[in-house]
């Protein structure tokens, strides 16, 4: 479905992804972990059309989408959960799911998109009216989610879904994305979490400074002395 | 006290018309972040192209609304498309500088003999002038109208903003243009749309202007522009109601000082404001740090 080959970012000078290549099969969660500052925001941001790689392709259902712009991207049905849920603070917690719709046309389907994630996210329901800036971090998470539900998206991008969350609300919020995987969307799932990572996700990927440093079945991975040294400390 | 009210009353004319052309500052600035300084002189384009269409063509005068307002979109988006978006990621220097520069060349291009000329044109007038009223104030149908189509526009504004898809956009884009491209936003496009949407009330605005004040010039935009400008800082730079209220308070403040002090301060006070707003208050009125920005 999605297949990263060979692709190299740059923020300036800085050789950010440094020949990554990286493959989701339809249907599949894999997940990508990572330290801080490993590159996982950055590969997500080149799929996704906000960074243009230099080389290298990225293509889609076949389709080569290396340096689309983010909402011809967005067209293709990918639909990217930003680091730090990126909700539209000044708007509405409906109006925001209204933006997840924007490239669809209104109709009987965005109306049952939108039922679908009210009896997900009953919060978020009883929160129409409300201005997204005030909703907690846990409940922008959630709409955040719920608005990349909305464009009925065939691959779901999620980049740090757990980041400061409840052990609790991390929980629901993975099993929100088991959910909506199960509802046909692909998933790509970065995180720093990774024993949460991993038990959702069947493959991984591990980011070490731009490159990939090892990938395979999570079952393997759980078991592999230095992921488990320096990912999984706390298992 | 009605020596008062009726100053009261030719601020609001003026500050009507300020507001028109405000709002273009005001809603560029929030969705890009940039001080379009040719926007006055697009209030000038609009007010020709009425000259045009009531002194040449004897149009009516919605069908000269609609042309000013379509002839100033068209322009707006084509500045941009050509001058501003090259430089969308240049520091923001170098935008501020070519705005300078889009607005000087209007300026002069407009003055060439084969486009307006450098002359005073003067401003047909659509119709005879009356006014109604008791006792000393009065409202003259001039008034009427600016007041009636400002109002309109103001309206609608306010719906496209509020209530349409595209309005929705814009907020989006003017919160956050990364995500609003990850939704699937073409922000480019929301862009110029802002663009022509601001330039088409600052053609309305050049034709009630021209009809108020009836004397055409090709640099007759560059006083109300700045003083539009400021009104825009004034309330807030980025909102729209900000636009509106430092618009009024503008007109109000120009026309009360020479009124009750010496015509010779009208421009002045403009900018006795601006300097004020921006040692005390530079987000303006309804600016705080976290106003909407559309
Ligand atoms: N806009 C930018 N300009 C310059 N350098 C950047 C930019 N964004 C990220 N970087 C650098 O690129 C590298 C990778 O950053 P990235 O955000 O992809 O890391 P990450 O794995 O997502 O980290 P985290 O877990 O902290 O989110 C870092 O060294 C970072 O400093
Ligand atoms: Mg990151």
């Amino acid at each position: 479905m999605l297949i990263i080959d060979n692709v190299n970012v740059y923020y300036g000078k800085l050789h950010a992804l440094k020949g990554i290549s990286l493959r989701v099969g339809e249907g599949e969660i894999v997940s990508l972990i990572g330290a801080n500052g490993a590159g996982k925001t950055t590969v997500l941001r080149a799929v996704s059309g906000i960074l243009a790689p230099r080389s290298g392709k990225i293509l889609f259902k076949g389709k080569d989408i290396s340096g689309l712009p983010p909402h011809k991207v967005a067209r293709q049905g990918i639909a990217h959960v930003p680091e730090g849920r990126g909700v539209f603070a000044n708007m509405t917690v409906r109006e925001n799911l209204d933006m997840g719709a924007c490239t669809r046309r209104p109709g009987r389907e965005v109306d049952e998109s939108l039922d679908r994630v009210f009896s997900r996210f009953p919060r978020m329901a009883e929160r129409a009216a409300q201005l997204a800036g005030t909703l907690s971090g846990g409940e922008q998470q959630m709409l955040a989610i719920g608005r990349a539900m909305m464009a009925n998206p065939s691959m779901m991008l999620l980049d740090e879904p757990s980041m400061g969350l409840s052990p609790l609300l991390v929980e629901e919020i993975f099993h929100m994305i088991t959910e909506v995987n199960r509802a046909g969307a692909t998933i790509l799932l970065v995180e720093q979490n990774a024993s949460m990572a991993f038990s959702i996700s069947r493959r991984a990927y591990v980011l070490e400074t731009g490159s990939i440093v090892i990938k395979g079945d999570t079952d393997d991975l759980r078991n592999d002395p230095g992921v488990q040294s320096a990912y999984l400390g706390d298992l | 006290m009605d020596y008062f009210l009726q100053q009261v009353i030719n601020g609001l004319q003026i500050g009507f018309v300020y507001a028109l052309i405000a709002l273009g500052y005001t809603m560029v600035y929030g969705v890009v972040g940039l001080i379009n300084f040719a926007h006055g002189d697009v209030f000038m384009v609009g007010a020709f192209i009425g000259l045009y269409a009531i002194g040449k063509y004897h149009l009516p005068l919605f069908a000269v609304f609609l042309l000013a307002t379509i002839g100033c979109a068209v322009l707006a988006v084509v500045m941009e498309r050509v001058a501003y978006r090259p430089l969308r990621q240049a520091p923001r220097i170098a935008s501020l500088i070519t705005a300078i520069g889009v607005s000087l060349f209007l300026e002069y291009f407009t003055a060439l003999n084969q486009v307006f000329g450098p002359n005073f044109y003067s401003f047909p007038r659509p119709f005879a002038v009356s006014s109604w009223g008791p006792g000393d104030i009065s409202l003259t149908n001039i008034q009427a109208i600016i007041f009636l189509v400002t109002l309109s526009c103001l309206g609608a504004l306010q719906f496209i903003v509020r209530r349409t898809r595209v309005g929705r956009a814009m907020r989006a884009v003017s919160f956050d243009p990364v995500t609003a491209g990850l939704v699937g936003v073409d922000v480019n496009r929301v862009i110029s749309i802002t663009f022509g949407l601001g330039a088409a009330l600052a053609g309305v605005g050049g034709v009630l202007y021209g009809i108020a004040y009836p004397q055409v010039n090709t640099f007759m935009g560059v006083m109300p522009g700045l003083k539009a400008f400021t009104a825009a800082v004034l309330g807030g730079i980025g909102s729209i109601p900000g636009a509106v209220l430092g618009a009024l308070i503008m007109g109000q403040s120009e026309t009360l000082a020479s009124a009750y002090l010496s015509s010779t301060y009208r421009d002045g006070i403009a900018f006795v404001i601006l300097i004020g707003v921006l040692l005390l208050r530079p987000t303006g009125i309804l600016g705080a740090a976290k106003t909407e920005k559309v």
